[in-house]
């Protein structure tokens, strides 16, 4: 039913040209008139060609048309087929960042009361332990990014505690033009090091993180600062990384310097092995320059003493994770084998009993530890996970302070079990065993129930 | 792996770096149609790397350190679009630091851009599963939407490698001339397939049900991306009891085992579809691609 009108048009436009010309060949001579005719030709070849293409394509567009229409006639109850282009909305909040979030909760028992939670041997500092017993909120999160620009990219991550605290978890700007595989990144962010550092607590495979992170980064290691980092022109995965930074979180401390109290150098690598293996393995750095970090320890005595150190902190790690899946498709089955090794130096001053006698000296540590654990989906929703940490006090000299400081050599362990369920990719249930000995004295025996949910805009997760 | 790990120390150092740059364009695509279509058009002027297999699911792929370093050194990436890839492509360019193919960029290409997309729904909410606010992405389906792409993809090669746009157009050309052909011997020998009703896996043929007249009946996952459960399956087969289907449609990627237990339940043959290249020893290029489908369809007829 188009061909008449195809027609019509097509006779229309060879008359529209040929009546057009005439007109510059009349004061052209033979060689210009050749070529006049040569792009005439070539014009009405390529407009015939255009049009006809067009048509055909109406014509294929009506037949789907029609298809789609008698489809949706044979199934009633079954909407048409929509086929109007998604427009981009031109209200006010067109530009909006993304939005998402994560709510979490936590049932935990403990048999050993979490006040009393330290473990043996190792400095205490930020947010470490299981948590409270009983029924408790998790860290809820707010996220919320957009590119900010042609150049940059913006991310702010709200953690609202339990204890309805809101504290920025990370809030950095990203650059997204750089050349040469180059970024940098600016603000607060979760540091380079190691392979979970990255990772928010609702990606993490267990409930609490490494006892590694606990005793060494209290937890997690948000840097306030800069970082630059760059990917090889490689066939395999190679990244370099920098950063410098505030320092103010453990094992750092709050200070007044002009000097950044913190650098970092992380070093990654990766890649495949054939098409149902892939791997990465990284080595970083992590320095503190450290200035009166208080910390509570027990005398010989039995009694509290506060005491201070100022010095260097340095922190070296070796991780590595390795994951399967059957030809690449994780969706029925996968595994995951991952692993840190950390390494920590303190070497400086040491003021035993501030509140009191006062007495400085010197103080070298070197304590260390590591985990390995390993997810199994055995079948689609459906895992089980199992962890092992292990730490190792090392050496503590405290120089002439060490008469009056207990400074027992420990080995604290703990051992994790879990299985979770995923009924989709934004919620998911878990329960997790542990028996922790970071306590000297006696083991705990922990229990967990969790809930992890992710709603709205959800980022995708990194490897 | 130490093999690889060594390999790697080594690049990082010294070696890598000095290997000669390539002079063909090097192009990502996100799923091996494209891949295929991409070395249609391009020849040996591009090198084409596939970011994913047949045998694998577009929508869950780990954001692999080696497709961080495939994008890294990308001139371009081209990808289905239409938030099929939302779950691991923005990882990727976020931590592939390539200025080139960010969204936007002429080195950022997506296929569903150019055609006319499908099941676009009414209201967003994540209880309906795993949809695309897009429309459905599978476009790749029907082989119409495939020559649409072909000239936008032609013309996107030669607005990134001008150099070489006659030979790109030309390229065109001679894929356009066999593919029309092609489309018009399937569409010819899928016939008896029009008006026939299906059940699917997922809900991955909208395209390929538009083209050939196929009408679907009901989908095994209980909503988009959710794998079939033992009582969505006992529902649709209640469903095909009353009024009967000729055949259950599942890709290759897909886990077999609801559609064989509603097969074996209900009578009626399973067709794996290749889906996409690779997806079966005869797929093996784009018209391979077609040719396997076809008659992976006209044999569940049977």
């Amino acid at each position: 039913m188009l061909r008449p009108q195809h027609l019509a048009r097509r006779s229309a436009i060879i008359l529209a040209s040929l009546s057009l010309s005439p007109l510059p060949a009349f004061a052209a001579d033979s060689a210009d008139l050749q070529t006049i005719r040569q792009e005439f030709d070539s014009l009405r070849t390529q407009l015939r060609q255009d049009y006809e293409n067009r048509i055909a394509d109406l014509e294929q567009r009506l037949k789907a048309a029609e298809a789609a229409v008698a489809v949706a006639r044979e199934t009633p109850g079954k909407p048409a087929a929509e086929t109007a282009p998604a427009k981009p909305g031109s209200r006010g909040n067109a530009f909006n960042p993304e939005i998402g979030m994560v709510l979490s909760g936590t049932y935990a028992n403990l048999k050993r009361n979490p006040e009393d939670y330290r473990i043996t041997g190792f400095v205490p500092g930020g947010e470490i332990g299981p948590g409270a017993r009983g029924f408790s909120l998790g860290e809820s999160e707010l996220m919320l990014s957009a590119n900010v620009d042609q150049l940059f990219y913006g991310n702010l991550t709200l953690a609202v505690s339990p204890e309805n605290e809101v504290s920025a978890e990370e809030a950095f700007i990203q650059t997204t033009s750089l050349p040469q595989g180059a970024r940098i990144k600016a603000g607060r962010f979760f540091s380079g090091i190691g392979y979970v550092n990255g990772q928010h607590a609702h990606t993490w495979d267990f409930v609490d993180s490494p006892l590694v992170y606990q005793a060494f980064l209290g937890g997690q290691y948000a840097q306030d600062g800069i970082q630059a980092s760059w990917i090889a022109p490689t066939q395999t995965f190679v990244e370099l990384g920098a950063e410098a930074g505030r320092g103010a979180n453990f094992p750092g401390n709050t200070r007044q310097n002009n000097k950044p109290g913190a650098q970092a150098l992380f070093a990654h690598v990766g890649g495949d092995v054939g098409v149902s293996h892939s791997w990465r393995a990284g080595l970083s750095w992590l320095r503190h320059a450290v200035q009166d970090r208080s910390q509570t320890d027990t005398d010989l005595a039995g009694s509290a003493v506060d005491s201070l150190f100022t010095g260097r902190s340095q922190l070296w790690a070796a991780d590595f994770v390795w994951k399967w899946a059957p030809n690449g498709n994780g969706e029925r089955q996968n595994l995951k084998l991952q692993g840190e090794y950390f390494r920590r130096k303190e070497t400086g001053q040491f003021a035993f009993d501030t509140a009191n006698a006062n007495l400085q000296d010197a103080y070298r540590a070197s304590q260390s530890g590591w985990y390995l654990q390993s997810v199994f989906q055995f079948m689609p929703a459906w895992r089980i996970g199992a962890r092992y940490d292990r730490l190792n006090s090392g050496t503590v000299d405290y120089a002439s302070n060490g008469d009056f400081l207990a400074n027992p050599r420990t080995r604290p362990s703990k051992t994790s079990v879990m299985v979770d369920w995923s009924p989709s990719e934004f919620s998911r249930l878990r329960l997790q065993l542990a028996r922790d000995k970071s306590r000297e004295d006696r083991a705990d025996q922990q229990i967990f129930l969790q809930y992890q949910m992710s709603l709205g805009a959800h980022g995708a997760h990194s490897y | 792996m130490i093999h690889y790990l060594i390999r790697g120390l080594l690049c990082a150092g010294l070696f890598c770096a000095l290997s000669p740059a390539q002079a063909a364009l090097r192009v990502v695509a996100c799923e091996p149609e494209w891949a295929a279509l991409t070395q249609e058009l391009a020849g040996d002027k591009a090198t084409v790397y596939a970011a994913t297999t047949a045998q694998q699911d577009p929508h869950h792929i780990q954001a692999r350190p080696s497709l961080i370093a495939a994008v890294r050194n990308a001139d371009l990436l081209v990808c289905t679009g239409a938030e099929l890839e939302t779950g691991w492509l923005p990882v990727l360019l976020r931590q592939a630091g390539n200025a080139k193919v960010q969204p936007g960029q002429p080195g950022n290409f997506e296929a569903a851009n150019h055609v006319t997309r499908l099941e676009i729904p009414e209201r967003l909410d994540r209880a309906d599963g795993d949809v695309h606010a897009a429309g459905n992405p599978h476009i790749q389906t029907d082989p119409r939407n495939i020559a649409r792409v072909a000239e936008a993809l032609a013309a996107r090669l030669a607005q990134i490698d001008p150099a070489e746009a006659s030979g790109y157009q030309a390229r065109l050309q001679d894929f356009s001339a066999r593919w029309q052909s092609a489309i018009q011997r399937w569409t010819q020998q899928a016939a008896p397939l029009r008006g026939q009703r299906i059940v699917v896996q997922h809900k991955a043929y909208p395209y390929l049900e538009n083209w050939l007249g196929l009408i679907q009946v009901a989908a095994l996952e209980p909503k988009p991306g959710v794998e079939p459960t033992s009582a969505h399956l006992a529902i649709v087969l209640g469903q095909i009891k009353a009024r009967p289907v000729r055949m259950i449609l599942r890709s290759a990627y897909n886990d077999g085992r609801g559609a064989d237990w509603l097969s074996a339940q209900a009578g009626v043959p399973v067709a794996v579809l290749p889906f996409t290249v690779g997806g079966s020893p005869r797929a093996k290029d784009l018209f391979g691609l077609f040719d396997d489908t076809v008659a992976v369809l006209l044999k569940g007829l049977q």
